[in-house]
């Protein structure tokens, strides 16, 4: 799980992220409104992807409960929008302050008591199953019957309240993208980065260098929660209704974690790449299958299964480690050391 | 309310709590030897209620009288996936395992979900409502049956794990897996015999259940969960610890059904949890983690 | 007062006294080794002082402050570096990021942090191999990846569990010309536990002697190898 933060690309990656980043942001005006929804969902796991792969990648701790956090955004943001006339940038700080206090107590329980591996898996999805249920019952944000945004057909775009057309959403969503890309870069040059990799590498051997664990794997979690939570005030303001029942569902969980495995734990353009790939190839099939009116519900899910299935036995680093390697993207352009 | 009512749902969920009991037993058999943690224990269970209702729909075949022979379906069931799938993945990190199986999971429930759709199903025997009643309490005939045939199967694997040589050789690798290599045990096929066992256990949990609640695909998950929950809870690698969790859940899930929303239920077994994890992470009954 | 001063210290396990009031002093600078035969307490006694878990009785003393009990990334901070009798190098990284996570541990900076890893990998000859991946190293090379990273957290004193364990006689001198120069320009303090005696006679200018958990003798190299109980606990009483 080598981490290919590239010190000194090579000119064939730099002209690779170039192309890119000028394809996805004039993307919106050369596609349909179809696909158009498809890049926005693609960027929505791409991002959820990234903050994901901080706790798991880079801390090596194993989460398949944060739809809570996504959850815990949504509801705040939506919450305070609906009852109290609150822009959702406005309560955005209270949404991430909220989640990243969950994630410490989760932390914080989890740590001290020494639960890691799958028992620390385990509890993360008790407590994404807690939510789900307790907002079933929680009658202020509408219970198990829902909770709605107002709609309307927007001809205008308001940023600030984010009602408008899905270009909009495009690019919001891109653009926290492209800052979660350009954050978990950072990260993992830095000195929390290097001991981040190192408590996932081996804990144990970690503390005997000082560091200490504790702290950082607190960080790490804290760090994603809050990450998380921001995907979930757009999840409330693109769809518009909340379910407890849906959204801290357990599904969501999974769905949250199929990109980062699937593109590569711990590496920096996996989880995107994993995005691409799960949803591009999944849209595609769903296209083909309706074309033979053959539609049933779940049949996107064992698709997925399945791909996660193909991924962990034939290639256990992820999809961008390997295409990496073949596209010659991970060989720096600076002088080799000598031989 | 009467002390009646009390006693009732007691009984009540300690003798569902029996069968969930069984269900856990099968994942702690298999954690205790395989040391691998079965994502998708809960959907093998569905796939055996499913069969049970199929049975039953077409041939009127009760399903405690088919025990047996889910329980033969999905001990090959967890054989082939053993020996297929997973004995390659006994060295690789934790959490590739686990995605493994959260995969077939998945793979699991959806493929129901297409086969059986979204809707409800059981089984309703001609003794679906007939109770016995001893003294103040009233129980039901099913939940007896089923509850008595949980502790029957609990009992048998006891047996073979403590009287006969199979049995004992898969505690051998369980305690020392180099040191079962070494006297000659073919051990990848314990393991997958073990795992056979351990999905032959939720197979007539399953059978046993679907006479007591519905299934639908997502019931998969959920008894994943609970599983997991009644295992920690009951100790890992302690089978007598299974079934005390069993039914430590069973009637606190019962009570909490009559004291709350029967919708909040769910939220006591992971108190129950979150307790264990932080004061006795070893279970009840399980030994000290070192 | 000596850097390090270990005093009545014992460790029982459910009933077993792994280590029984053993007490010494090491000096600063001085290069001490702690020989016994298998099971007599050496990795127990070092884990005590490295903090993996706190003694029964007795305390530790470090540069005068009380250590015992103290978490293992607490007494690194202290000053202590160690390494671990099973190598445990980070896989999945580079020799030379094994070492900056070392590094990191006084600095600050990541470019700080190459800087010193970049000296102490030319002080343990592994320089020219820096961009390997850790998991495609030798044992030899991955004992001195190994010193390298506990170096590289500027420690005052240096616990060596077993290093020499596994290496040919030639890499053994290696290990063992490391270590003197490093004493010898960097004044570090060094404890190692140690089986290969060729090691031992070489570095060491005080040897403990544990057996059965409980110290039976104490001084230079050359008269304490020579003692009775010593030999004796080795090679069996017939050997006398």
């Amino acid at each position: 799980m080598k981490a290919l933060a590239l010190e000194v690309p090579s000119r064939r990656a730099l002209i690779l992220l170039a192309l890119a980043f000028v394809a996805v942001l004039v993307a919106p005006f050369f596609v349909n409104d179809y696909l158009l929804t498809i890049l926005i969902v693609i960027f929505y796991f791409a991002y959820t992807a990234q903050a994901w792969n901080i706790m798991m990648g880079f801390a090596g701790q194993l989460s398949l409960g944060h739809a809570l956090y996504v959850g815990l955004g949504a509801y705040t943001t939506a919450a305070l929008y609906v009852h109290f006339g609150v822009a959702p940038w406005v309560g955005l700080p209270l949404a991430i302050a909220i989640s990243a206090l969950t994630g410490a107590f989760i932390g914080f329980l989890a740590f001290r008591f020494s639960i890691a591996g799958v028992y620390f898996a385990i509890l993360t999805i008790a407590f994404a199953e807690f939510a789900r249920i307790g907002f079933d019952h929680f009658n202020w944000v509408g219970g198990s019957a829902g909770f709605f945004l107002p709609v309307a057909n927007y001809t205008s775009n308001d940023l600030w309240t984010l009602r408008g057309r899905p270009i909009m959403f495009y690019y919001v969503m891109l653009v926290f993208t492209l800052a979660a890309l350009v954050l978990c870069h950072l990260l993992l040059k830095s000195r929390i980065g290097y001991f981040w990799q190192a408590i996932r590498e081996d804990e144990e051997a970690a503390r005997a260098l000082g560091i200490d664990t504790f702290r950082y794997k607190m960080i790490a979690v804290v760090l994603s929660a809050g990450m998380t939570s921001i995907a979930g005030v757009f999840f409330a303001f693109y769809y518009n209704n909340l379910f407890p029942e849906q959204v801290f569902h357990i599904s969501r969980s999974i769905e949250l974690i199929l990109a980062p495995i699937i593109g590569g734990i711990g590496t920096l353009f996996g989880p995107i790449i994993g995005a691409f790939l799960l949803t591009g190839l999944a849209e595609s099939i769903f296209e083909l299958m309706s074309a033979f009116g053959w539609t049933p519900p779940g049949a996107k899910q064992v698709f997925y299964g399945l791909c996660l299935l193909v991924v962990v036995l034939l290639l256990p680093e992820g999809v961008w480690p390997p295409l990496a390697r073949k596209l010659g993207l991970d060989k720096p352009s600076s002088d080799k050391p000598e031989a | 309310m009467p002390v009646e009512i009390y006693l009732n749902v007691a009984v009540s969920g300690l003798l569902t709590g029996l069968v969930y009991g069984l269900m856990a037993l099968g994942l702690s058999v298999i954690f205790g030897v395989v040391r691998v943690v079965n994502f998708a224990h809960g959907e093998m269970m569905t796939i055996a209620m499913y069969l049970a209702v199929v049975l039953f729909a077409s041939f009127k075949l009760d399903p405690l009288v088919m025990m047996v022979p889910i329980a033969g379906v999905l001990f090959a069931l967890g054989y082939v996936m053993q020996a297929g799938l997973i004995n390659p993945f006994i060295n690789r990190p934790e959490h590739s395992q686990f995605i493994l199986l959260v995969a077939i999971a998945i793979i699991i429930v959806n493929a129901l979900l297409i086969i059986f759709g979204p809707d409800a199903r059981n089984v309703q025997t001609a003794y679906a409502f007939d109770s016995f009643a001893i003294g103040p309490i009233i129980i039901d005939a099913t939940k007896t049956y089923a509850g008595l045939a949980a502790i029957a199967v609990a009992a048998a694997l006891f047996a073979f794990f403590q009287f006969a040589p199979l049995g004992k050789a898969i505690r051998a690798c369980a305690d020392n897996y180099t040191g079962a290599l070494v006297v000659g045990l073919d051990v990848h096929r314990l393991y997958a015999l073990t795992f056979g066992l351990g999905a032959a256990c939720v197979g007539a949990a399953g059978a046993m259940l679907v006479l007591i609640i519905d299934v639908t695909p997502p019931l998969g998950p959920a008894f994943t969960l609970l599983a997991f929950i009644i295992v920690i809870t009951g100790g890992l690698g302690s089978m007598p610890g299974a079934l005390l969790g069993g039914i430590l859940i069973g009637v606190t899930e019962a009570m909490a059904g009559l004291f709350f929303a029967p919708s909040a239920k769910s939220m006591f077994a992971f108190a129950i949890l979150v307790l264990v994890l932080l004061f006795r992470p070893q279970g009840i009954l399980g030994r000290r983690l070192t | 007062m000596a850097l390090l001063e270990v005093s009545g210290v014992s460790k029982n396990f459910s009933g077993l006294r792994a280590v029984q009031e053993v007490s010494f002093a090491v000096p600063e600078g001085v290069i001490f080794a702690v020989i016994g035969p298998n099971g007599a307490g050496k990795t127990t006694l070092f884990n005590m002082i490295a903090g993996v878990f706190p003694p029964n009785e007795g305390t530790i003393t470090f540069a005068g402050e009380r250590i015992d009990g103290h978490a293992p990334d607490e007494v690194c901070r202290r000053g202590i570096g160690r390494t671990f009798q099973l190598v445990r190098p980070f896989p999945a990284l580079t020799v030379e990021e094994n070492v900056i996570v070392g590094a990191l541990l006084h600095r600050q900076h990541v470019e700080a942090a190459r800087q010193r890893a970049h000296e102490v990998l030319r002080q343990l000859d592994l320089f020219d191999k820096r961009a390997q991946r850790a998991s495609a190293l030798t044992l030899p090379d991955r004992k001195r990846l190994e010193v390298a990273r506990a170096l590289a957290t500027d420690p005052k004193l240096l616990l060596l569990d077993e290093v020499m364990a596994g290496l040919r006689p030639t890499e053994t001198d290696r290990m063992v010309d490391i270590f003197r120069t490093l004493n010898r320009e960097t004044g570090l303090t060094i404890l190692l536990i140690e089986h290969v005696m060729r090691a031992v006679m070489a570095l060491a200018s005080r040897v403990l002697v544990l057996h059965h958990g409980a110290a039976i003798a104490e001084g230079k190299p050359e008269a304490v190898v020579r003692e009775p109980a010593v030999v004796q606990s080795y090679l069996g009483a017939e050997a006398i």
